[in-house]
């Protein structure tokens, strides 16, 4: 009964009158910006989150959830009417859901991802209050050893789901480590790697590298081919699904809820993981696979389920462990940081307010989501038909205000940009750069946890073999990248990644 | 050898050795410390050294396996849209938010193959900058210089 209790609590907090307020601007701003072709739920949040600076703690991050649903279903509404999926776990949304566009029936396309979405925040709602609790009581046993073998397990995680090459996954990671190194080190004092620049010796911000690398970045690459797009304007009718249409979704919103939950709680994975696998699956226990690439409603219903439910449940590790499993998770990790709050499991003991109010709100935000998005949905429709090129150099405004209002100093513009050069570079270079975001959150709380582990056992790296969790993790990291290298699972990888071609 | 030089594995492996050398030349002198008590140096170093490893690995792989060629770089878009946003910086502290607001947003369409100056599209940036600076200066009261020193601010 203890859930109850604490969900209570949540909803009390989530309820109160201001944190609908910016629950619904976050869903609404997070929409609006997300459907906006080429923007994908990184760069949105990143643009986004200077405005929740000023807000109280619970406020913000409420806000933040709000905008990074909003903006995963914007990216699904763009993907649907204009073929543009604008991140990447709603490429395969684009499949059908294009191909439904096409026939007259994006309402019904549009109405599948919303309720599909929708049951699937539910589901993950419950599961996150049912799990993260305990999940949290047996972080709160770990020393820095277990710390450091969890991190280890998470990045080596990551670096396995993550599409593209291992070796560039495995170079960016320590790459990112390195960047979130820069600055005073906390137990020495001693200055690294901060070129004797006073403002680089507080570190340089995340926002600033999430924004030049996802931000800047991705805008030179979109001008690298300019091409012009067809809305599927006249088409936006009939957004009531039939009770045939209903029949034929309602399995695989199921199996995408479940295979999305589970996805989402792995390291590395989350949303984009989620709804490839959903695809696949819906794919092979179909009787008529060929329909799919067609318009065929379970390939529009089952991976929108499943990344909702994954963007969801990936809230579970960040939440207990402080861990990120993705980019967006470490976006969120870092506000909180700018918050004052130390990401843990302390998260739900010391501040239960915050905690169990979030995961209300997630799920009042999902309610949100159905209840404005359908009827806006002329309004998305027009922002989509914003020409990119009127777009970009608004899109730059944001991203170079936003930057320079974190801590009010044109250097971090600077910074910015020398970090949307690296992005284009990295891109040029198929280097993927979430996994370096996620070394970059996580370098400093690895080095300190390395060291605390060390000192503590005097020096004897066996530590993190001795203590069996610590153990087990180390073992885990190494069967996945043991499998991931097998030649078998390696050609299986690749496969599951061809869909995005 | 010249097919070498036009792969993505080949670059991006300069690239991990490049800067994993300058890390390691940066952070030289940055105490090592011991296993037991770490210095600064300790952390950066093992990951600096790991990552020009990983380079070595990415170049030697550029040799022995196929690869995509890295293929044209969209220099104008990259110089435009990067000029543009450090120009922003140096622009808003002399001649303020205005005139470096104008300046970002005109560098950084020029590089659209689809730029042109036209009323309709005046208008809307000239809506934005006030946008900007009614909604961030005065609302949410990001010290933005709307003038900058040049002005006498």
């Amino acid at each position: 009964m203890e859930t109850l209790s604490n969900l209570w609590l949540g909803l009390e907090t989530a309820l109160s009158f201001w944190n609908l307020v910016y629950c619904m601007i976050g869903v609404f701003l997070g929409t609006a910006i997300g459907v906006l072709p080429g923007l994908g739920p990184v760069a949105t949040i990143a643009m986004l989150l200077p405005v929740t600076f000023g807000l109280p703690p619970v406020s913000a991050l409420i806000m933040l959830a709000g905008i990074y649903y909003g903006a995963q279903y914007g990216g699904s509404t763009t993907a649907i009417l204009v073929n543009l999926p604008g991140e990447s776990s709603s490429v395969v949304t684009a499949l059908d859901g294009y191909q439904m566009a096409r026939q007259g029936k994006a309402g019904t396309a549009l109405a599948t991802a919303a309720i599909g979405s929708f049951f699937a925040g539910t589901v993950a709602t419950i599961l996150l209050a049912i799990f993260a609790p305990p999940l949290a009581d047996l972080a709160l046993r770990f020393g820095p050893a277990e710390y450091f073998s969890l991190m280890v397990l998470g990045l080596v995680a990551s670096i396995v789901l993550a599409h593209g090459s291992l070796l560039h996954a495995f170079g960016m990671i320590i790459l990112g480590l390195l960047l979130g190194l820069i600055g005073t080190d906390v137990n020495s004092g001693t200055t690294r790697f901060t070129f004797g620049l006073p403002q680089m010796a507080d570190g340089i911000g995340f926002v600033v590298v999430a924004m030049g690398v996802f931000g800047i970045g991705e805008i030179i690459g979109n001008l690298e081919n300019e091409s012009t797009r067809t809305v599927m304007l006249k088409s936006v009718t009939g957004l009531m699904p039939t009770r045939d249409d209903l029949k034929r979704i309602a399995a695989p919103i199921l199996r995408g809820t479940a295979l999305g939950s589970m996805l989402g709680i792995l390291p590395g994975g989350g949303a984009m993981l989620a709804s490839f696998a959903a695809y696949t699956l819906e794919k092979k226990v179909s009787k008529t696979p060929e329909r799919f690439g067609k318009g065929a409603i379970e390939g529009v219903a089952g991976p929108e389920s499943a990344n909702n439910a994954g963007a969801q449940t990936s809230f579970i590790p960040m939440l207990t462990l402080g861990i990120p499993s993705n980019p967006v998770m470490a976006l969120m990790i870092g506000a909180m940081i700018m918050q004052g709050i130390q990401p843990g499991p302390s998260v739900m003991t010391e501040q239960p307010v915050l905690f169990w109010g979030l995961i209300v709100s997630m799920w009042i935000g999902n309610l949100f989501l159905l209840v404005l998005n359908l009827p806006l949905i002329g309004l998305w429709v027009r922002m989509i038909s914003v020409p990119y090129h009127f777009l970009y150099p608004a899109i730059l405004v944001f991203c170079a205000i936003g930057v320079f209002s974190l801590n009010n100093a044109t250097f971090d513009v600077y910074l910015m940009a020398i970090f949307g050069f690296l992005g284009y570079v990295f891109r040029k270079l198929d280097c993927e750069p979430a996994p370096m975001l996620l070394g970059f959150i996580l370098g400093p709380m690895m080095e300190e946890h390395l060291r605390r582990a060390m000192l503590i056992s005097k020096g004897d790296a066996t530590v993190f073999l001795s203590r069996p969790i610590s153990a087990t993790m180390l073992i885990l990291a190494l069967v996945l990248l043991a499998t991931v290298l097998a030649p078998v699972v390696r050609r299986k990888r690749e496969e599951a990644f061809q869909e995005e071609g | 050898m010249s097919y070498v030089l036009q792969k993505k594995d080949f670059w991006a492996g300069a690239l991990y050795i490049a800067l994993g050398a300058a890390a390691f030349w940066i952070g030289r002198d940055y105490p090592m410390g011991s296993s037991v008590r770490m210095g600064a140096g300790y952390f950066p170093a093992v990951l600096s050294v790991a990552l020009v490893l990983i380079g070595f690995a990415s170049v030697a792989r550029s040799f022995f396996q196929e690869g995509e060629a890295v293929g044209a770089i969209a220099w104008k878009p990259l110089l435009l849209i990067v000029g543009a946003t450090a120009l922003f910086g140096v622009l808003l502290q002399t001649l303020g938010l205005a005139v470096a607001l104008i300046v970002l947003v005109l560098v950084s369409a020029a590089a659209s193959q689809h730029f042109r100056i036209e009323l309709k599209a005046s208008i809307g940036l000239v809506l934005l900058v006030a946008f900007c600076a009614l909604v961030f200066v005065k609302g949410l009261g990001v010290p933005l210089p709307l003038l900058g020193s040049w002005f006498g601010e």
